[in-house]
C-alpha cells in the first residue's frame, strides 16, 4: 500500500441538522499537487478545516504518512506539518507582518521576532515574494495579506499546505505568481491541495483532482487523464447545458442615467471612481469584475446607502413615477417615494433579511410604515409572504419560522421573492446565486429573465464569468472601480471580459 | 495653595491612584484578552477583605506576628481568593459562555456583598468584639524605603516619600506593559483579543490565555483593594464602599490610558488628584463659584468636583471614539465570546 | 496512537423543548440555593429547613411584608423594563440606576420646593413628567453619542451613574437642614406629593404601575412600528439600513424612551416608596435589573417572575442577617451567587454537551 502525505478516510461531520460531510474520503501525495473540486457548499473547506484542526470529525480515520492521527486543534495540525491558508485570511489587523509570523509559536528560537524577520526574508528570497515585514497588516493589500499568510505558514515548516480559494482575489498576474510559487513548492516535495470551483485553474495547476459533491467524494482523476466537461459532470452530477434562455427584448427605455458617480470609502479611498452609465428596461446589464473593485458600492449609492461625492447625478426615469434625482436622497425617501428600485444584496442575512424574524416580518422590511398610525399592519404582508411562498416553493416549516434557520436558497428565494414582489421598475442583484445549488441557481436566472421579459430593468453582479455573458445583453466591467468598458454580452468572449476586468485601460 | 497643601494632596492622590492603577492594570490585561470585566469594582472589593481577613487570621492567631508574613498572607490571600473571581469570570464567560456584561455585574454584586458581609461579621464570626484591625500587616505595608526616603532631601519629601508598595505598583505597570508589548505570550494574549479566530489558527491555547488573563487581571486587580485597606483606611474596615468606586474609576482609566498599561502611571494619578481636588481647591475659586450658584457653604461644592474623573472620562471616551485612530481602540473581540464551530 | 475524540464535544442546540430548559434552569437554582444555604450555614448553623423559613418569614411572613415584596419587585420590574427596548437593540444601557436616581432627584425637588404652594394632583403630575424629561435626557445623551461616534455606551452610561449620584448628593446636601446629610422623609405628616393610597393600601397603585407598563413595553416592542424598527437593528444595523431605517435617530429616541421609564421608576421610589432623596435610593437596583432583563430574554413576562424571586431572595436573606444580628450585605451575597448560577444554566440550555463514549477509541 502507497504511503501517503496525508490519507482521509470515512469523514463525516455534521453541523447541526446540516450534514457538511458524509464518508468523504481523499489523499494528498508529496511532490504533487491536488485539486480539491466542488460547488460552493460541497464540503470541500469543511473537510480541509478538520485537517487543519479548525473542525473536529464526528466520525472517520485521519493519517498522515501512514500513522492514525488525531487533529484535535490547529496546533496538532502545524506539528504534522499541515499548514492552511484560509480564504478569509487569519492575520491580526493591528499586528505587523513579522508579529504574525510568530504568533502561537512556542518553538524558543522560532518565536524570536529577529529570528523570524531573517528566517522569513530568506524564504521571500528563495520563491520571489515581495513582502514589507514590518508593515501593519490593516495596511496591506489583498495580495500583500495572501502572500504574508504563506510566508507564515512556511516558516512554520508546514510539509502539507491547503489553499482555500487563493485566486478568488488575485488578479491573473498574481495569481500566474502563485502558481509558480505552487510549482516551486511541489519541486521541493511538498504536498499541496488546493481548494477551487475553477475548472481552468484545476487543469493548469493541478496533477489530479478529487471531486467532491454534497460532502461526498465523487471520485479522484488524473489531471492529465480529463476534461473539463467530465469535471463538470462529476461536479455537478448531471450533464448541465450551461445555456440560459435569452431573449430579446425590442422596446427599451432608459431607467436609470447614472452620471460621474464617486464614492469614497472610510478610509478615504475612491472605491467608486467617476462611474457613467445608463441602464434600460427589458435588458440584463451584467456587471463583472474582480471583488472588491466597486461592485457593492455602486449599488449601494443607487440606493442611498452610500454618499456620493459632490458632481455625480443618479437620474431615476420610470413612466409610472416620473423622474427623479436620486443623489441626495436617503434611503428611506428612496422607498418612501414609491420608486420600485429593488435591490437583492450580496449579504443576505446581514443586508437584506432579519434572521430571526420570520418571513411575514421580512417581507414587511421595506413597507412596515404603510399604512396609518403607530401599530404594524401585518396582514397583507402575511398575504404576500404565504404567495412567496408558494409561487417560489420557500420550504419553510411555517411563515414565522425564523429565515435564519432556512437553506441558503430558501433564504434567497425569501429576499428575491419579496423584491419582485414589490413590482420594480429596476431591480439590482448582488452575487444572487452565491452558494445556491444548481437547480436554486437556475430558479434565480429564470426569475431575472422573467422580469426582464416584463420590461424590468435588471443588474446582474456575478463573479461567475460562463453565467455572466450567458445572461446579459449588455456587461460593464469595473476596475479598481472604474468602468473599463462596456461589452456587448452576446458577442463578447471571456477572454475579452477577463481581460478589462484586470487591465484598466490607459493605466 | 500653599507648598504643604499641594503636598497633602498630591500624598491624597497618589494613595488612591494606585488603587486605581493597580485596578487598571488587572483590568487591562483582562480587556487585552477581550474581555471586558465589570466585576473588576467588586473583584476588588473582594481583595480589600481577603487581605484583611488574611492578616487578621494570622495576627490574631499567630504566636509572635512578624511583619513579613503578615505582608505574605495578605498578599498571598489577596492573589488566591480575586484569582479564583477572576476564573468563575473565566468559566462563565468563556467555557459557560455568558454575557460578560451581566457576569461582571453579577460579580460585583457578590463581591461587594461579601467583603461588606465579612467586614461587619468577621469579628463576630471569629468570635471577639470590637474593630478589625491589623496594625502590623498595615504598617508595614505603609513603609517607605529606607535610604531614597530619608537622603535625598528634596527628592525623598516628594517623590520617594509613600510605602514601598507604591513604587511596586508603577514597577507593574511598567512590567504588564512591556509585557503585552514586547514578549511573545504577550502577542498572543492580544491577539486573542483582537481576533481569537486567527489566534486559534495560529495554534494558540485560546481558552487557556482567556482563563489565564482573567485569573491574573483579578488578581492583580484586587492587590488594588488590598493596597486601599492596608493603606487608607490603616488596617480597618468601613462598609462605604469606596473601593468599589475606584473600581469604576479603574475601569474608567483602562479607556482614558486607550489600553496601555504605561499611561495608567500618570493617569491614575490624575485621577488621584481629580478625586481630592475638592478639599484643595484655592478658596478663591470656591468663592466665585459659589457666587455664580447662588450657594452659601463650600463643602457642597465637593460633590461636584468629585464629579470631575467620571466626567473626564466620558469625555476621553468621546474623543477616542470621534478620532477613530487605529491603534486607540478597543481590542477588537472585546466583549465577544469565542466559539471555535460556530458557524 | 489511536484516533481519540476531545473528551467533551459541544453542539449548540436551537430547539430545546421549553420543559427541558425549566427544568434545566429548575436544577441550577436549586443548586444555586444549596450553595447559599451552605454559605448561610456555615455563619449561622442553621438547617437548610429554618433557612427557609426565616426567608419565607422575611419575604412573605406578614401581609404587610409581602407588601413590601411586592412593591420592590415592582419597582425592580420598572427598571428591567426600562431597560428591554434598548437591550434588543443591543445597546448595553448599564446606565439605569442614574437615569432613575436623577428622575427620583427630580421628582424630589418639586416636593421640596412646591408643596402646599400648588395643588397636590399638580404637584404630583410635575413631578411624574420631570422624573420623565430628565431620566429621558441621561439616557439620551449616551444615545447621542452612540449614534454620532459609535462611543461605547457600555462605559458612557456606566459613568453617568456616577455623574448622577454627585449631583444627587450635592442637592441632599443642599436640602439637608440639620447637617445630618440626608433629607430625612419629605412631608412625613401631609404626606403631599405621596401616591395615594388605593384599596386601603399604600403599594397596590405601584404595583399596577409595573404591570400597566410591563403591557405597554410587550405592545410596544411587539406590535408598533418602533418596535420593529428597534428589532430591525439590533439584529442587523446594515439591515435596518437597508430598509431605509434612521439609525441614529432610532438609538436616540430608543435610549431617551428607556431613560424615561428608568426616570418613571424614580419618580415611583421617591414618591410611592422612599420618600425621600439620597444617592441609595435605587440601592443597586439598577445594577440587578439588567440581569434580571438579560436573564429573562427581555420577556417582560418572565422578567415579572424573576424580579419577585429575586426581591425574594433579597428580603429572605436580610431577615436571616437580622435574626443573627449580621449586616444586610448578606443579601447581595445570595442574589449574586443565584446570578452567577443562573447565568452558568443558559449554557446547558443552549447547548449540548455530549462526553465521549466508551466505545469510540
Amino acid at each position: 500500500m502507497e504511503n501517503y502525505a496525508v490519507e482521509l478516510k470515512n469523514i463525516t461531520k455534521t453541523f447541526g441538522p446540516v450534514v457538511a460531510n458524509k464518508n468523504a474520503c481523499l489523499n494528498i501525495r508529496h511532490h504533487e499537487i491536488l485539486a480539491l473540486l466542488g460547488e460552493n457548499g460541497s464540503g470541500k473547506t469543511t473537510i480541509m478545516n478538520m485537517l487543519a484542526g479548525i473542525y473536529y470529525p464526528d466520525s472517520g480515520e485521519i493519517y498522515v504518512d501512514g500513522k492514525l492521527v488525531s487533529i484535535k486543534d490547529p496546533k496538532d495540525a502545524f506539528d504534522l506539518g499541515i499548514g492552511m491558508i484560509h480564504q478569509h485570511f487569519k492575520l491580526i489587523d493591528v499586528f505587523t507582518a513579522v508579529e504574525n509570523i510568530v504568533l502561537g509559536l512556542e518553538d524558543k528560537e522560532k518565536k524570536n521576532i529577529r529570528y523570524a524577520e531573517k528566517k522569513a526574508r530568506e524564504i521571500c528570497d528563495r520563491y520571489g515574494f515581495d513582502l514589507d515585514l514590518n508593515m501593519k497588516v490593516h495596511e496591506m493589500n489583498v495580495s500583500q495579506k495572501q502572500t504574508l499568510e504563506i510566508v507564515k505558514t512556511l516558516y512554520r515548516g508546514a510539509e502539507i499546505l491547503i489553499l482555500d480559494e487563493p485566486t478568488t482575489v488575485l488578479t491573473p498576474q498574481e495569481t500566474e505568481k502563485l502558481f509558480n510559487v505552487l510549482r516551486n513548492m511541489r519541486e521541493d516535495g511538498k504536498a499541496i491541495v488546493i481548494i477551487t470551483h475553477k475548472l481552468h485553474e484545476v487543469l493548469e495547476i493541478s496533477d489530479r483532482v478529487t471531486i467532491l459533491r454534497k460532502g461526498e467524494t465523487i471520485g479522484t482523476v488524473n489531471t492529465a487523464e480529463t476534461t473539463a466537461q467530465q469535471l463538470t459532470e462529476m461536479m455537478v452530477g448531471e450533464k448541465i447545458e450551461l445555456n440560459i434562455q435569452r431573449d430579446l427584448v425590442e422596446h427599451r427605455e432608459k431607467r436609470l442615467e447614472v452620471k460621474n458617480v464617486t464614492v469614497i470609502n472610510q478610509e478615504g479611498k475612491k472605491v467608486v471612481n467617476d462611474v457613467t452609465f445608463d441602464l434600460y428596461s427589458g435588458e440584463v446589464l451584467g456587471i463583472a469584475g474582480i471583488s472588491g473593485c466597486g461592485q457593492k458600492e455602486l449599488l449601494e449609492a443607487i440606493m442611498g446607502l452610500q454618499k456620493c461625492e459632490e458632481g455625480g447625478s443618479i437620474i431615476y426615469n420610470s413612466t409610472a413615477h416620473g423622474v427623479h434625482q436620486l443623489v441626495g436622497l436617503t434611503t428611506k425617501e428612496i422607498i418612501g417615494f414609491g420608486l420600485h428600485l429593488a435591490f437583492v444584496p450580496e449579504d443576505r442575512l446581514g443586508m437584506g433579511l432579519v434572521g430571526n424574524m420570520g418571513m411575514t416580518d421580512n417581507v414587511m422590511l421595506k413597507r412596515y410604515r404603510k399604512g396609518s398610525g403607530p401599530f404594524l399592519h401585518r396582514q397583507q404582508p402575511q398575504a404576500t409572504a404565504a404567495k412567496i411562498k408558494d409561487e417560489l416553493d420557500v420550504k419553510t416549516p411555517d411563515l414565522e419560522y425564523p429565515v435564519r434557520k432556512l437553506s441558503g436558497g430558501n433564504v434567497q428565494k425569501v429576499l428575491v421573492g419579496r423584491e419582485i414582489n414589490n413590482k420594480p421598475t429596476v431591480l439590482m442583484t448582488a452575487y444572487a446565486t452565491r452558494g445556491l445549488d444548481i437547480n436554486t441557481s437556475y430558479a434565480i436566472y429564470n426569475l431575472l429573465n422573467e422580469q426582464k421579459k416584463k420590461g424590468v430593468a435588471v443588474i446582474y453582479v456575478g463573479e461567475d464569468l460562463d453565467v455572466l455573458l450567458g445572461l446579459s445583453d449588455r456587461i460593464l466591467v469595473l476596475c479598481e472601480g472604474r468602468v473599463n468598458g462596456i461589452l456587448d454580452g452576446r458577442t463578447t468572449t471571456k477572454d475579452e471580459v477577463g481581460l478589462l476586468m484586470t487591465h484598466r485601460k490607459g493605466a | 495653595m500653599d507648598y504643604a497643601n499641594l503636598l497633602a494632596w498630591i500624598t491624597s492622590a497618589v494613595t488612591f491612584g494606585t488603587v486605581i492603577m493597580l485596578g487598571s492594570i488587572g483590568e487591562t490585561i483582562n480587556q487585552k484578552a477581550g474581555g471586558l470585566n465589570l466585576g473588576t469594582p467588586g473583584i476588588m472589593m473582594l481583595g480589600g477583605m481577603a487581605s484583611l481577613t488574611g492578616a487578621f487570621l494570622y495576627e490574631t492567631r499567630a504566636a509572635n506576628p512578624n511583619a513579613f508574613m503578615g505582608v505574605l498572607i495578605s498578599i498571598v490571600s489577596t492573589i488566591v481568593i480575586c484569582g479564583l473571581a477572576g476564573f468563575i469570570y473565566a468559566l462563565l464567560t468563556v467555557t459557560l459562555r455568558a454575557n460578560q456584561n451581566v457576569t461582571g455585574l453579577s460579580l460585583t454584586i457578590l463581591g461587594t456583598g461579601a467583603a461588606n458581609f465579612l467586614g461587619g461579621s468577621l469579628m463576630k464570626l471569629s468570635g471577639g468584639v470590637g474593630q478589625i484591625n491589623v496594625p502590623i500587616t498595615s504598617r508595614a505595608i505603609r513603609a517607605s524605603i529606607p535610604f531614597l526616603s530619608e537622603k535625598l532631601g528634596f527628592l525623598s519629601e516628594t517623590i520617594f516619600k509613600f510605602g514601598w508598595f507604591v513604587y511596586v505598583t508603577v514597577i507593574l505597570a511598567i512590567t504588564a506593559d512591556l509585557f503585552l508589548n514586547k514578549t511573545s505570550v504577550g502577542l498572543n494574549l492580544r491577539a486573542v483579543g483582537e481576533n481569537p479566530a486567527t489566534a486559534d489558527a495560529a495554534g494558540i491555547n485560546v481558552t487557556r490565555y482567556k482563563y489565564l488573563s482573567f485569573i491574573a487581571g483579578g488578581a492583580i486587580a484586587g492587590l488594588g483593594g488590598m493596597f486601599y485597606v492596608m493603606d487608607y483606611t490603616k488596617g480597618t474596615w468601613a462598609n462605604d464602599s469606596i473601593i468599589e468606586a475606584l473600581g469604576w474609576l479603574a475601569v474608567a482609566l483602562v479607556i482614558f490610558t486607550t489600553w496601555k498599561p504605561r499611561n495608567s502611571i500618570w493617569g491614575a494619578y490624575l485621577f488621584g488628584l481629580c478625586y481630592w481636588l475638592f478639599l484643595y481647591v484655592p478658596s478663591g475659586i470656591n468663592a466665585v463659584l459659589l457666587k455664580l450658584m447662588k450657594i452659601d457653604r463650600s463643602t457642597y461644592l465637593q460633590n461636584l468636583y468629585q464629579m470631575i474623573p467620571y466626567l473626564v472620562t466620558v469625555i476621553v471616551l468621546i474623543f477616542v471614539s470621534k478620532k477613530k485612530k487605529r491603534e486607540n481602540q478597543a481590542p477588537g473581540a472585546l466583549g465577544v465570546s469565542y466559539f471555535r464551530e460556530e458557524r | 496512537m489511536a484516533n481519540k475524540q476531545p473528551l467533551i464535544r459541544i453542539t449548540k442546540n436551537d430547539n430545546r423543548p421549553l420543559w427541558q430548559a425549566v427544568i434545566i434552569r429548575a436544577i441550577f437554582i436549586v443548586l444555586a440555593l444549596v450553595v447559599s444555604s451552605a454559605f448561610i450555614y456555615s455563619v449561622t448553623k442553621l438547617n437548610p429547613a429554618q433557612i427557609f423559613a426565616s426567608m419565607y418569614k422575611g419575604a412573605f411572613g406578614s401581609a404587610r411584608r409581602t407588601w413590601i415584596t411586592l412593591r420592590d419587585a415592582a419597582f425592580m420590574l420598572i427598571v428591567a423594563l426600562a431597560l428591554t427596548p434598548a437591550f434588543k437593540m443591543r445597546f448595553w444601557n448599564t446606565g439605569a440606576e442614574g437615569q432613575a436616581l436623577i428622575g427620583g432627584l427630580a421628582a424630589g425637588a418639586w416636593m421640596i420646593y412646591f408643596s402646599g404652594k400648588i395643588p397636590t394632583a399638580l404637584l404630583i403630575v410635575l413631578m411624574l413628567v420631570s422624573a420623565i424629561a430628565i431620566g429621558a435626557l441621561w439616557g439620551f445623551i449616551p444615545g447621542y453619542f452612540k449614534a454620532k461616534y459609535e462611543t461605547n455606551e457600555t462605559l458612557f452610561t456606566l459613568m453617568m451613574n456616577y455623574i448622577a449620584i454627585q449631583i444627587v448628593e450635592y442637592f441632599v446636601d443642599i436640602w439637608d437642614t440639620k447637617g445630618s446629610h440626608s433629607v430625612g422623609i419629605i412631608n412625613m405628616e401631609s404626606e403631599i406629593g405621596w401616591l395615594p393610597n388605593l384599596f386601603n393600601n399604600q403599594y397596590v397603585l405601584i404595583v399596577i404601575i409595573a404591570l400597566i407598563i410591563m403591557i405597554a413595553i410587550f405592545v410596544y416592542l411587539t406590535f408598533s412600528k418602533h418596535g420593529y424598527e428597534i428589532t430591525v437593528i439590533g439584529e442587523s444595523v446594515n439591515t435596518a439600513k437597508y430598509a431605509g431605517i434612521n439609525v441614529p435617530k432610532v438609538i436616540m429616541r430608543t435610549m431617551a424612551l428607556s431613560g424615561a421609564i428608568c426616570g418613571i421608576a424614580g419618580f415611583v421610589q421617591v414618591s410611592g416608596i422612599s420618600h425621600t432623596v439620597s444617592k441609595g435610593i435605587i440601592g443597586g437596583r439598577g445594577f440587578t435589573s439588567i440581569i434580571v432583563a438579560w436573564l429573562s430574554k427581555l420577556n417582560p413576562f418572565i422578567m415579572t417572575v424573576f424580579s419577585v424571586f429575586l426581591v425574594f431572595l433579597e428580603k429572605g436573606a436580610t431577615q436571616i442577617a437580622s435574626d443573627f444580628n449580621f449586616n444586610q450585605y448578606a443579601s447581595s451575597i445570595v442574589t449574586g451567587i443565584m446570578l452567577l448560577f443562573i447565568l452558568a444554566s443558559e449554557f446547558f440550555i443552549n447547548y449540548n454537551v455530549i462526553f465521549r463514549k466508551k466505545e469510540d477509541r
